[in-house]
């Protein structure tokens, strides 16, 4: 068959062409920033100070002209918070320019009416809002007080300003499991599309996940709710429940260093967004060669891409399905990369883990927290 | 954050350039769509639609030489019967109509 146009879990072909890697990402996500105004709790780059080492505009936009070679089609750029950088406007225009899309996190305290305007000006621009709560309750126990209504004002800025079809994105939590569709008809009232994805054990997410992450009961529920919802967007993160049945929309694959992989705002090369850590460095775009050495010859990148070894789960007829979950979730949660997902919805992941010896975890590193006392969690429920 | 490269969906095609994509008839001429980059790989090519956002994979170096032909003949049918042979041929026009449902290509 020559042309399988649809990316579906089934392909297995398709789905192992793309795991040796490719000849550049197909997309990837850009840290502009460490400095964040808020200091959520389960923050996956640890953001709240601005690294002095932080990428010049001049090298920013260096960067973008690699991408532009690469014919890299968009960025995902987020932080931090990366409205705080004086030359974002810059920079997101001169990505667009060059014909690099891109699509933002913000957390929309800065998203003023003037700010929305200009960015519903852009072409080949998404912007996504993080919330993650129906409510202020839920939001600002993981965000911070009075997150959830900056985010609101600015939701309510980029629909007076005309923007279209913005995304509110959500991490999935315990807590906001059970007002999915509260979320998604928040998102309706907006004609916004909806954008859900996994809560991973990064950055200090390390320290909230346990109390954070969805039960089993919860992720059955949510694998369900997302299957009887295809236009709700995923980022492909939810990959480990598949392995209930049906696949999920998506490659259904860890594209960790094969098809993604982030750039932090000094210029590190980490594999992923979520594995921050120096076991996940592959270089920095600063190296010579810049960014295209680093994808194409990292020796990281290049283990990555090698055919992986199903471990513990070789003997699980849903591995297949599944290919053993994240990376990240495993690592930072110390078990086996070879091994069940920690949320592995068959239990698996959660008898590794009570069985684990008492040792230290792995250290997301570098952290940038503000220092401040972290914002209060909403009690378990 | 994307696990493996964020493939967007659209509820509906079209959805995004508000527009419904034309059904594929192989005897109108057609055309890579003016929205759409192409990006060579060992299997074939990526696809990408900066319109409504839909990464494509075309997974064979024929139909990628097939989608970049197009503009060249006077009708799809022409350009099947150039580039395909014969077996080959009701698969790579059953591929188009895929493409052309997704935006990748439209008539011209």
């Amino acid at each position: 068959m020559p042309a399988e146009t649809r990316t579906r879990a089934k392909d297995s072909g398709l789905r192992d062409r793309l795991s040796h890697g490719l000849e550049a990402p197909i997309c990837l996500t850009w840290e502009l920033t460490y400095a964040c105004n808020l200091a959520c709790v389960h923050c996956l780059s640890s953001s709240g100070r601005r690294d002095p080492r932080e990428l010049t505009s001049a090298e920013a936009m260096a960067v973008v002209d690699e991408l532009v070679a690469m014919k890299v089609f968009y960025v995902n750029i987020g932080g931090g918070e990366p409205m705080l950088r004086p030359d974002f406007f810059d920079l997101i225009g001169y990505a667009v320019d060059h014909r690099v899309g891109v699509k933002f996190s913000t957390n929309g305290t800065r998203l003023d009416r003037s700010k929305a305007e200009r960015l519903a000006a852009m072409d080949y621009l998404d912007v996504q809002i993080s919330l993650d709560g129906a409510t202020a309750e839920v939001n600002d126990g993981v965000r911070g007080s009075g997150s959830y209504a900056a985010a609101r004002v600015a939701m309510d800025n980029l629909a007076a300003a005309g923007f279209g079809p913005f995304k509110i994105s959500v991490v999935v939590t315990r807590h906001n499991v059970g007002q999915l569709d509260a979320l998604a008809a928040l998102a309706d009232h907006y004609g916004a599309q909806l954008r859900v994805t996994r809560l991973r054990p990064s950055g200090r997410g390390a320290d909230s996940w346990g109390d954070l992450h969805p039960s089993a009961a919860q992720q059955r529920f949510l694998y369900e709710w997302l299957r009887d919802r295809p236009s709700v967007l995923t980022g492909d993160s939810f990959f480990h429940l598949s392995a209930l049945g049906e696949p999920l929309e998506g490659l259904n694959l860890c594209g960790a260093g094969r098809v993604v992989c982030l750039i932090d705002p000094v210029g590190d090369v980490y594999a992923c967004p979520f594995v921050i850590h120096d076991d996940f460095l592959a270089g920095n775009v600063r190296d010579p060669g810049g960014f295209t050495t680093v994808w194409r010859e990292s020796g990281l990148f290049s283990s990555l891409r090698e055919p992986t070894s199903a471990g513990a789960c070789a003997s699980c007829g849903s591995y297949d399905a599944c290919r053993g979950g994240c990376m990240a979730a495993k690592f930072f949660t110390g078990l086996p990369l070879d091994g069940p997902d920690p949320e592995c919805v068959f239990g698996h992941g959660a008898e590794a883990l009570a069985a684990l010896p008492g040792s230290e975890l792995p250290r997301p590193a570098p952290d940038h927290s503000a220092g401040r006392v972290p914002v209060r969690l909403v009690p378990r429920g | 954050m994307a696990c493996a490269g964020s493939t967007e969906r659209v509820s509906s095609p079209g959805d995004a350039t508000g527009t419904l994509p034309e059904a594929f008839d192989p005897d109108r001429p057609w055309r890579l769509h003016h929205q759409v980059a192409l990006r060579d790989e060992s299997f074939g090519a990526l696809a990408y639609h900066y319109g409504n956002r839909r990464l494509v994979f075309l997974r064979s170096r024929t139909l990628v030489e097939l989608v970049e032909a197009l503009e060249t003949f006077d009708s799809a049918s022409d350009a099947l019967d150039a580039k395909t042979t014969a077996a080959q041929r009701p698969s790579y026009e059953r591929a188009l109509a895929g493409l052309a449902a997704s935006e990748v290509i439209d008539a011209r």
